[in-house]
């Protein structure tokens, strides 16, 4: 036998509960910050316990402890091989306000795509719908946009009753939370290499382009816009966001013009896709209550003039927001792992 | 051509040592999924039983509170859970399964909150086949969400330090009067013979009592044909008494078995 086992248990185990102790620290506290001596230390427990299992992998007929070993020296890798920033604790102000929308600005590429594609659509729904009226069951497969618009505005400013009386909390809740999961899949389907995320993109355009059309054709321009306007300017560039991050995704897949291994390019986009993708999440929590508790009412209850109003003013804070907030401070943290 | 299927992911440290995590399997991963939409479902019917209280003010802000906390339990579970407990769900975490980066480094949130919200792609068109098709294919058992996210998910034991009391005894020892059949004994037994012997004392209180004795009584009869002690050595002497002198022999030199 090559090494006296007794001895070499005896001798090295206090060193291996040690710093099983430090693990099982970092793992129940992950927000435990070590000073440099404790860091020095566990260093060293760390490196110790390396090339104990260096010396134990030689001795084939103990493999308990060289499993053991294995498992000590995994976790305690994983602590002290870490280069990737651990950023503070989330501050919500301060991410919605800096960190979104400068991993919006960042990409912003991306997000112009989004919109070419989601206006290639739109042309498209918009030159059916205007040269083929027949085909508004296939673009636009909704029941209540099936009908003439002039007869349903008519409907709709005749309305004696709030056709969402005691339904509003839940129609609300079920927007935003349908809009969410249409986003989440807008951005997951860009590992289809974000061919799938360009069709969807592509989809919403030619329903929403259909739809616009339909309306203005029919000379209901006003509605539409004091109809799509107050939730739209927040719900459309969210889908528009979510298929940015869709497109990231995709770009990160193929890797045009990068020399970085798909691996590296991966981890590079991660933390900006979770942003995004929470971003996406608040704007939709917003939209969800417009559209519930606004939208849906028109004149005589709400002037179109003044939803428009309202809807432009939405557009134009968004636009600030995305365009403009947290371009001072170009170091703020550009990442969501501080999401914790 | 698809890369051939491997159990274990060997990590290669900047030390030069090398040590390797066990992949769970695809179906293993799946009874996993199945105990967490258990969860899933029994923490929305917790849920839902409390937001009743809710519609008791409100029929509507009851239904609203229902859909949110519906959608934010689908959704948050997975992350969640496997944030607050590096990697692990209740499912994965009943049957020792933990999620982790491919670089076997630390995990973070970004990567858990990506391979969670990639799963309404893994879960097309239904029963996560997407995602079952992705990881029967991949070498490391990888679903789309664990590609996006560079994970994977490892079979995770806690293992506790080796127990080598068995071997530490310090009692006398027959064998040791006879230094060179000693000697002769070290070099007739293989590394794997002597292994076996020494797993067998570390896992004698695992075995029932019959199985035991039969299993002392085989290697014994074993080790003692290898080389043949004088009858005083070992009269007297359990089967495993006299295996724990074996093992004794060959892992604890004569200069440590003197101090």
């Amino acid at each position: 036998m090559i090494i006296d086992l007794q001895k070499f248990l005896e001798t090295e185990r206090p060193c291996w509960t040690e710093l099983e102790t430090i693990l099982l620290k970092l793992e129940d506290e992950p927000n435990w910050q070590m000073d440099l001596a404790q860091l020095k230390h566990f260093h060293y427990l760390y490196e110790r316990a390396s090339a104990d299992l260096g010396k134990i992998v030689t001795f084939a007929s103990e493999p308990e402890t060289r499993h053991y070993l294995e498992s000590l020296v995994a976790r305690a890798y994983g602590e002290i091989h870490e280069s990737r920033e651990k950023a503070a604790r989330l501050h919500l102000l301060q991410w919605f306000f800096q960190t979104f929308p400068q991993t919006f600005r960042r990409h912003i590429r991306a997000f112009w795509l989004a919109v070419g594609v989601t206006l290639a659509g739109c042309l498209f729904g918009g030159l059916a719908i205007a040269f083929d009226p027949d085909s508004k069951p296939v673009l636009m497969p909704f029941s209540h946009l099936q009908g003439n618009p002039a007869e349903r505005v008519a409907h709709e400013e005749q309305a004696t009753h709030d056709p969402l009386a005691g339904e509003r909390g839940g129609f609300s809740a079920m927007l935003m939370t349908h809009n969410t999961q249409v986003s989440i899949f807008a951005m997951a389907l860009g590992a289809t290499w974000g061919i799938g995320t360009i069709l969807l993109l592509f989809y919403n355009g030619v329903i929403l382009g259909a739809v616009a059309v339909d309306y203005i054709l029919a000379g209901q321009s006003r509605f539409l816009a004091g109809w799509l306007l107050p939730h739209g300017s927040f719900e459309i560039p969210a889908i528009l966001i979510a298929g940015q991050g869709g497109l990231i995704l995709g770009g990160a897949l193929i890797g045009w013009g990068r020399s970085t291994s798909l691996k590296n390019r991966l981890r590079a986009v991660a933390p900006d896709l979770v942003t995004l993708i929470f971003g996406v999440a608040v704007l939709l929590i917003w939209a969800g209550f417009v559209e519930s508790f606004l939208s849906q009412y028109h004149e005589p209850i709400i002037p179109y003039l003044y939803k428009i109003i309202f809807g432009l003013v939405e557009l134009a804070l968004l636009s600030l927001l995305l365009g403009k907030s947290g371009a001072s401070d170009p170091s703020a943290t550009p990442v969501t792992d501080s999401l914790r | 051509m698809t890369p051939s299927r491997v159990s274990t992911l060997i990590i290669q440290t900047p030390e030069g040592i090398a040590f390797s995590l066990p992949l769970a399997c695809p179906v293993t991963r799946c009874l996993a999924w199945v105990i967490d939409f258990a969860c899933i479902m029994g923490l929305i019917s917790v849920v839902s039983a409390f937001l009743r209280l809710a519609s008791l003010i409100s029929l509507d802000l009851g239904r609203a509170l229902s859909i949110v906390a519906y959608f934010v339990l689908q959704i948050g579970y997975g992350i969640v859970c496997e944030w607050s407990w590096r990697g692990q769900t209740v499912g994965k975490r009943l049957l020792g399964l933990r999620v982790m980066d491919t670089q076997g480094l630390r995990l973070q949130f970004s990567q858990v909150v990506l391979r969670n919200l990639l799963r309404i792609v893994d879960s097309l068109p239904a029963f996560y086949l997407v995602g079952g098709v992705v990881c029967l294919l991949n070498a490391r058992a990888q679903r789309l969400g664990d590609l996006i996210a560079n994970t994977i998910v490892v079979r995770h034991r806690k293992l506790p330090e080796p127990d080598v009391d068995q071997l530490l005894a310090g009692k006398y020892n027959s064998l040791r009067d006879y230094p060179h059949l000693e000697a002769r004994l070290r070099q007739r037994v293989s590394p794997p013979e002597a292994g076996l012997a020494l797993q067998a004392l570390l896992r004698r209180d695992q075995l029932d009592l019959k199985a035991r004795l039969d299993l002392f009584e085989e290697m014994a009869s074993h080790f003692r044909a290898l080389v043949v002690f004088p009858p005083e050595a070992c009269e007297g002497i359990t089967a495993e008494q006299y295996i724990r002198n074996v093992v004794d022999v060959l892992f604890r030199p004569r200069v440590a078995a003197k101090r």
